[in-house]
């Protein structure tokens, strides 16, 4: 193949070497031949799809994302592509999303019992969410200061998972400060990625009536601990770790 | 640039770990004065900046913490750091992980006198 590549180099054989030396754990030689071929044939949907195998198998996710989301822009049907997007975002947590582009696989073509497997796997947890989503755990963090106005535990998609959140009027703002969180935290991973600081670990957010922390925790849940001016930064740090490591053992405790 | 934002610019820099200051528009991430290191972006710095701290802005003033006066956004290579001046301008710092947020926040807090 390597070969009949060198002699046309607009052979279209790039995508079986690719595929063959992505096989062979061969990553840099195949994400080479990828590459190579996309240089050459930009609008060929399954060569964003090569690459975005090759680039889930080197660890790289979201520029693997970024190949899949090309991919179906190309070809909106891309069995592959919607099977690597619905994986992808199942592992970041986003059932919704998982479940969309499994179903537009499933469609692609339903005989692909792998993806109709994911798919029922993704079905069931995004049932088992949702009985989690309709009764949070406000006494999640009983015990420690602030436990149910001053600390929320939810996921990327801004659902609540425990604690709780209340304004100055003593009002429940969790599923708000959720929602507004997670689109902030989005933003924090673009920033991120996009200036090649890694993941990023924790924000701190200071105003004029006190400070929030926001943390992320390796199973890509959010934990939101805020409190008034009267506590320092680094007091908030404190609370905010005491807060994820409760948030760790109850999760854990929550696997089946 | 004017001397007295390149002045407020280069305070911020003088300390350690600093890779790049700025000053921005708030609302759409635009680069009114900058002072960044070789290879560091500053528009994609300064976009991304004010994006990020526009999207926190909301969810401060939802968990009653008020309106925001300093972000910082630790990764694990480097921290991120917005601060709003008047006049619709935020002074953003990108700098590596260990820096002293002490000092640089006092230098931010220069920078944003500068700007009134």
């Amino acid at each position: 193949m390597t070969a009949e590549l060198a002699g046309n180099p607009d052979s279209l054989v790039f995508l079986e070497l690719g595929e063959a030396l992505r096989r062979r754990g061969q990553l840099y030689a195949a994400a080479k031949a990828a590459v190579a071929g996309l240089e050459r044939h930009p609008r060929l949907a399954d060569s964003h799809d090569l690459y975005a195998r090759i680039l889930v198998d080197m660890g790289h996710l979201q520029q693997a994302y970024d190949e899949w989301q090309a991919t179906v822009e190309l070809d909106p049907r891309h069995r592959g592509a919607h099977k690597g997007l619905g994986f992808l975002c199942y592992r970041w947590g986003d059932l919704d999303g998982a479940l969309e582009h499994l179903e537009l696989a499933v469609a692609a073509d339903p005989m692909d019992q792998s993806v109709v497997q994911a798919l029922r796997m993704v079905r069931d947890a995004a049932a088992e969410l949702t009985e989690v989503v309709e009764e949070p755990q406000q006494s999640l963090f009983q015990g420690l200061d602030g436990a149910d106005h001053g600390m929320l535990l939810f996921d990327t998609r801004g659902r609540v998972l425990g604690g709780g959140m209340s304004n100055q009027l003593g009002e429940d703002v969790s599923k708000d400060v959720a929602a507004y969180v997670s689109g902030g935290c989005q933003e924090a991973d673009r920033s991120s990625r996009i200036l090649e600081l890694g993941d990023w670990h924790w924000m701190v957010v200071e105003g004029v009536g006190g400070s929030m922390h926001v943390s992320r925790s390796e199973s890509d849940t959010l934990l939101l601990v805020a409190r008034d001016g009267s506590v320092p930064s680094g007091r908030l740090a404190v609370l905010a770790d005491r807060a994820a490591e409760v948030a760790l053992q109850w999760l854990e405790a929550q696997q089946p | 640039m004017s001397e007295q934002f390149k002045q407020a610019l280069d305070g911020i820099t003088r300390v350690r770990g600093v890779r790049g200051a700025l000053l921005v528009t708030d609302d759409d991430g635009l680069v009114i004065a900058d002072a960044v290191m070789e290879g560091v972006r500053g528009d994609a710095v300064a976009a991304l900046a004010a994006s990020l701290s526009a999207r926190m802005a909301r969810a401060t003033v939802g968990a009653g913490v008020g309106e925001q006066n300093f972000l910082q956004l630790q990764a694990e290579h480097g921290t991120l750091l917005t601060m709003p001046a008047p006049n619709g301008v935020l002074v953003v710092v990108l700098a590596e992980k260990d820096v002293n947020v002490g000092l640089v926040r006092l230098e931010m807090l220069r920078a944003v006198e500068a700007v009134k």
